[in-house]
Formats: C-alpha cells, structure tokens, sequence
C-alpha cells in the first residue's frame, strides 16, 4: 500500500545514484492556472492532478530500473500564474533535457522554442489543443494527451455505429470549450453525420436551482435529434443538462458518455492493477491529465530500457519508431506517430459508471493502424517539423 | 422427476468416472468440472473471491485455487469440492506454479510486485522476492532448480535460484508478459508478451534470447492478436498458444517455431489444457464465458461447452 510513496519519497531524497550508468532527470514543469468560477463545488479538480501520475510513471520505471541499473528522479517544478514559465524551464532544462509540461498550450510552445530546448525532449500532457499537433507542432514536443479531435472522433465514430445521426450540440463560451465544439463539428463533418443546431450557453443564474426551468425552455427550440452534444471543457454547467432536456434523449461530450484519456471506471485490459496502484498512492481515482503525465514518464522509461541509454537523440529517435510500444492498460500496443509525435492510443467512451465502449470502434478501417482513424492522420497533417 | 434422478445416478454409478477437466470462474467465484467423456459440466464448486490460477497436487488429492480478492490460496477436496484451509499466499494472488517437489508453490501476487514461496504442508511463507510490477507468468523447470517469475509493467523474466530463492538473472521481453513455460526438458523457456504479440524463446543454460515468434490472423488487426497462454503437445512438437481477443489458438512447430495454424474458437480465449493422452485440448475463453474443445489431432475445434462468467484457469485431472 506504501510501497510505492516510498519508493518515491526516497528516490526524491536520495541524491541519483552515481553508479548508475544510465540515469535519466525528469522535471514535472507546471505552470499553475486559476479555474474560473464553476457553478458547482462538486468534484474539485486535486491539487496533485497529473503530478501524482508522474509519480507513478515513476514508481513504474524504477522498478524495472532496479534490474536494469538504471537511474530516475523526478522534480515537480511550479510556477505560478503571474511567474515566469520560460525562465524556469531554462533552470531546469539546463540540468536535465527531459521535461512533462504542464501548461497550457502558448507557454508549451514558448519553452519547446527555447535555444535550450532544442534537442531535448518534452511531453505536452496537458494541452489537448490540436494545432500544438499541426502547424504548430515542435520537433522536440511530443503528445501524451489526446487532442481534442482523437476525443471528438472517438464519440462520433460511436454515435456513427450506433445510428444516432442528427445531432444538436450546447457549447458554453469558455475558450476550452470553443475548442472541443470545434473538434465535435470537424468530427461530425468528417464522419458525414448532421449537426442540426447549435446553441451557446450564455445563462449566468445559478443553475442549481434553475436548471428545471431553464434547459427544456432552452433544448425546446432544438426539435428533434438523437443525441444533445455538450461541450463545456470547464465543468461549468454540463451536470445541469442530463434529464431535463425538452426531448427525452441521451446526451454526449463533456457530460453522459464522454471520450475520455482516461477514468477510473476503466477495469479492463490489465487496468484494475494500474488502477489500485495510482489509487493507493493518490489516494484518489486517476484522471486524463494523470495518464497522460503517467503515459510520459513510461514512454520515456520504456525507450531507456530498450535502448540503455540516456542520450535524448537516441531516446526521441526510439520514441518515434516502428518498434517502441507502450503498453497503457487500453488494449492494445501504443507508440507515437512519427509525423507530428502524438502518441497513438485507443480512446474510451464512458459514463460515470462503466465503460460503454472503446474507440476506435469497430468497423472503422485504416491502411496503416485503425488508431489512425483517431485525430489527425498523415494526409491532413501540416506538420513540418518532424520530416525536416 | 425423482425416478429420473435416480436412474441417471444409478448409470454413472456403474461407468468408471471419467476424467476432468476443471475451470476457474473469475467472475462467478466458483470452479466448474468438466467430464472429460461427456463433454459437460457435471459439477460447480464455490471458491472465494476472483479464483485465477488453479493447479493440482502432484497426486490429484488437492486443488489449489489462486482466489486473488480473498488474498489467499484455498486448497480444495476434489472430491467434495470442499475447501480444506486456505494457504498464506501474499495479496492478490494471480498465478503460481507447483515446484516438483510437490511441495512449494511459487506464486505471483499482482498487485505487490512480489514472488511468495509456500510451503504447501507446513502452510507458512518460507520466501518473497523482489520482482516487477504486476507478476503474472509462473515457471518451474522440471529439474526444479530456476523458478521464473514474468511482470506485465516491467516487461521482465526474473530468473529465481530456488536454491536460494534470489534472483539470478532478469531478462528483457516484449510489452506486458503474460505466460512463461519450460520447454524440452527444460532447455528452452518460452514467455508470451500480450502487447508485444511474440512468444520469446530463451536459451535456458545462458538466459539470452534465441526466437522470437509472431503472430498473424487472417482478418484480425495485428494489435488484438494477443498471446496468452499456451501449452505444448505430444513431446513438446507442437505449441498451442491463445491469442486472446482474436478468438484464435495458434499451433506452433516447436522446432522451426513456425506457426502452422490458427483455430477458431470462443472470445477472448486466455489459457488451456489438454486432456490425459493430449488428444483433446480446452480453452478458456472470458468474454463469450465458455470452453472450447479442440481435437488436437484434427487442430479443429468440436464443442464449446457454457461454464461460468470469464473461465480463467483450466486444469487436468484424472479420476483413476
């Protein structure tokens, strides 16, 4: 039940081995974002979110490291709001080139342009943020975390198989929610299903009490659909939708059946182990953003057991091909797509209370892996870097 | 209806009982025993919570039953289908191995990343070593001197001196591990890796990495065919190796390691075993909840026969 904190506690404590031939720093960079209001205080989002998957990853690492000879330490670095990210991940890039980057997708951007970032190797496991996998997309910066459009296609490929083809979608107007209607509507485009309306959600009373009121009046002009999509990225307002829409229909997105990274609902294909090991630890359930920051850290421990080494040329160039494999508890191999360096994974749909199915579904085909069916594939990349 | 009852007793009383073939349910928490003649299941027992790896004693007398959310071994009368005592047996025991000694089970416990030795009659813990995360595949070479634990995260065989119950050697394999067996006499240890989708062959004497086989179903994306467990056949010739969610067993030439054919059978099929003469195999398979029967000779699959929710483990035994 300990074991595993202990085993962090003391690697942490511990100066790293000077013994150990192969010996790999990671630094967690954060930089800390205040939540905007949200109308319920129900599930806060942890104070240790992703940091504790890393933690983890660690955990994970170092116990195939104790055969191998193998080193790691993992650093947690905060930086506050009104801080100076880019500063920060120069200290710390100047003593280790392995960085996981908390942070939203502008200053991930500004750390993966530093001259001393180059050659190092970064894991964006926060920022969903499809364009960091586009014309955005860094040499040196590698996805964890889905974007926003592996999640989107991962819903509509099952409302697809499911034929529930007239959609409706309520987006509130918080950037992060923006961003996830963007992708629904590129998914439903791209997957030939119809969007029949749209509605923002502008509504500023309490929701808690109104909700009874408001959402039929609100869904009435909808008419009918087979399934109301919601994007509220924030947690704001989805809980107040299920149930009282003016049509008796599921809902999907942010609320109801969700693509997710990752929830604690999931038990299948190995999980539970993985699961009761982040939970003692964490003392909580694990989420997206502690996968993906799990997801990094074992990527990268998985390419230094491979290769034994712990040069950051030869650990991205093993990251980026045929043969690395991550094994991440969703049933199937995971690795990175070497034209813009997101990392391949199955996506779950689920509920609060069980997984309903798992993306992508089947009967979407693919030439090359039909976790390419996910996101943006290589035909429409406009990414530049990784070919250079 | 008791006439009935009565007469069919009276029937099976005067035929010799035929051998069985017994099925852990992980999610029904019972085992199930199949008559080897009939091709049904003629008795369920209770087992506690999540039974996994099941095994008997090397004279038949004793089932052990790895029932991994009870944190125990329960021992079982065959017979009765009583369960006698449990044995300590670390938290969350998923798979062990009988060592030949008929003595000491060497067992993997999941959840704690630890290999725990039991003394089977003296009934107390006489070792725990240090291995991967998630241990899982459990070996004993038939001289009983190298036990081998495998780890699904750490991607590792350990090598363990049951001598010294230490590690001797830790070697590499692909994505999560799931099977190991000694082959040949003992020359040879394979290890199915269910993510990777190889079956690694390891020189035994020096530990390195001799083969490695791959997969390939017609028709089923390389990512679900899944290597789990596996079993070898009259004289160790031919390997029979369950390939998980592509509903497929492979059979391998153990000596050119080639696969040779795939046979359809039931979803998510997981581990097996054959019957006395290894005429008949049986698989078990999770999702779909049943057991396949595969006339080996033929390679093709003659029945499935209903057992509980996601059958496990299966185990041989002969009733004369």
């Amino acid at each position: 039940m300990n074991r595993i904190f202990r085993i962090v506690l003391a690697v942490l404590a511990l100066p790293m081995s000077a013994l150990a031939e192969v010996a790999i720093p990671v630094t967690y960079l954060q930089l800390q974002v205040a939540r905007p209001p949200v109308l319920s205080n129900l599930d806060p989002i942890p104070d240790d979110l992703g940091v504790a998957g890393a933690a983890l990853g660690l955990a994970d690492n170092l116990t195939t490291a104790k055969f191998l000879g193998h080193a790691y330490s993992l650093t947690v670095e905060t930086v506050p709001e009104d801080g100076d990210f880019t500063a920060a991940a120069r200290k710390v890039l100047a003593e280790s080139p392995f960085l996981i980057l908390d942070a939203p997708a502008a200053a991930q951007l500004a750390v993966a342009d530093l001259p001393e970032a180059q050659g190092a190797v970064l894991f964006n496991a926060s920022a969903p943020d499809i364009a960091l996998r586009q014309d955005h997309c860094r040499a040196n910066l590698l996805h964890t975390l889905p974007s926003d459009l592996m999640r989107g296609d991962a819903l509509v490929q099952f409302l697809v198989r499911r034929r529930w083809d007239d959609l409706v979608l309520v987006a509130g107007d918080h950037p992060g929610d923006r961003a996830f209607a963007d992708a629904l509507r590129t998914s439903v485009a791209k997957f030939r299903l119809s969007l029949q309306g749209e509605k923002t959600w502008v509504f500023d009373a309490d929701m808690r009490r109104n909700a009874a009121q408001e959402v039929p009046l609100f869904t009435q002009e909808f008419g009918d659909y087979d399934v109301l999509l919601v994007a509220d990225a924030l947690d704001d307002f989805g809980r107040y939708i299920a149930y009282n829409t003016w049509q008796p229909r599921p809902v999907a997105g942010t609320e109801g059946l969700q693509p997710v990274t990752w929830s604690p609902v999931i038990e299948q294909w190995g999980a539970v182990q993985m699961q009761n090991r982040f939970a003692d630890h964490a003392g909580r359930g694990m989420l997206p953003r502690d996968y993906a920051a799990w997801a990094g850290m074992r990527a990268l421990g998985e390419a230094v057991t491979r290769t034994n080494s712990d040069d950051p040329a030869v650990l991205r160039s093993y990251l980026l091909s045929a043969e690395f494999e991550l094994a991440g508890f969703k049933g199937r191999a995971m690795n990175f797509r070497p034209w813009n360096g997101q990392l391949r994974q199955p996506i779950p749909l689920v509920t609060d209370r069980a997984v309903v199915a798992m993306a992508p579904i089947e009967g979407f085909l693919h030439e090359r892996t039909e976790l390419d069916t996910l996101g943006v594939d290589q035909a429409e990349s406009l990414c530049t870097a990784f070919t250079e | 209806m008791r006439k009935i009852a009565t007469l069919a007793l009276g029937f099976f009383c005067t035929t010799a009982a035929a051998d069985e073939i017994w099925i852990s349910n992980e999610k029904d928490d019972t085992v199930s025993v199949i008559d080897i003649e009939t091709l049904e299941v003629i008795k369920t027992y209770d087992t506690g919570e999540r039974p996994r790896g099941i095994t008997f004693s090397k004279d038949y007398s004793v089932l052990y039953i790895c029932a991994s959310d009870s944190d125990a071994v329960q021992v079982m009368d065959p017979e009765t289908g009583k369960i006698l005592h449990d044995l300590p047996s670390g938290e969350d025991p998923e798979q062990f191995v009988l060592h030949p000694n008929d003595r000491h089970l060497y067992i993997a416990n999941e959840d704690d990343a630890i290999t725990t030795v039991v003394d089977t009659q003296s009934r107390q813990v006489i070792a725990q070593i240090d291995v991967g995360i998630e241990p899982e595949g459990m070996a004993v070479s038939p001289d009983g001197k190298i036990a081998i634990t495998t780890s699904e995260t750490t991607n590792m065989a350990h090598w363990i001196d049951t001598e010294s119950q230490e590690l001797f050697a830790n070697t590499l394999v692909d994505s999560r591990p799931r099977h190991a067996e000694f082959v040949k006499d003992g020359t040879e240890l394979w290890v199915s890796s269910e993510i990777g989708g190889t079956i690694t062959v390891f020189d035994v004497e020096t530990q390195t990495e001799k083969a490695k086989i791959s997969f390939e179903v017609e028709g089923v994306h390389p990512d679900r065919v899944q290597p789990v467990g596996f079993e070898l056949s009259d004289g160790d010739k031919t390997a029979f190796v369950a390939l998980g969610p592509s509903n497929h067993v492979a059979a391998v030439d153990a000596e050119t390691y080639e696969v040779e054919d795939y046979i359809l059978v039931g979803r998510r099929v997981w581990h097996m075993d054959f019957n006395s003469d290894k005429s008949l195999l049986f698989t078990t398979n999770g999702v779909s909840g049943d057991v396949t029967v595969i006339d080996v000779a033929a390679r093709e699959p003659i029945k499935t026969i209903k057992v509980g929710r996601f059958p496990w483990g299966a185990a041989f035994r002969p009733t004369d």
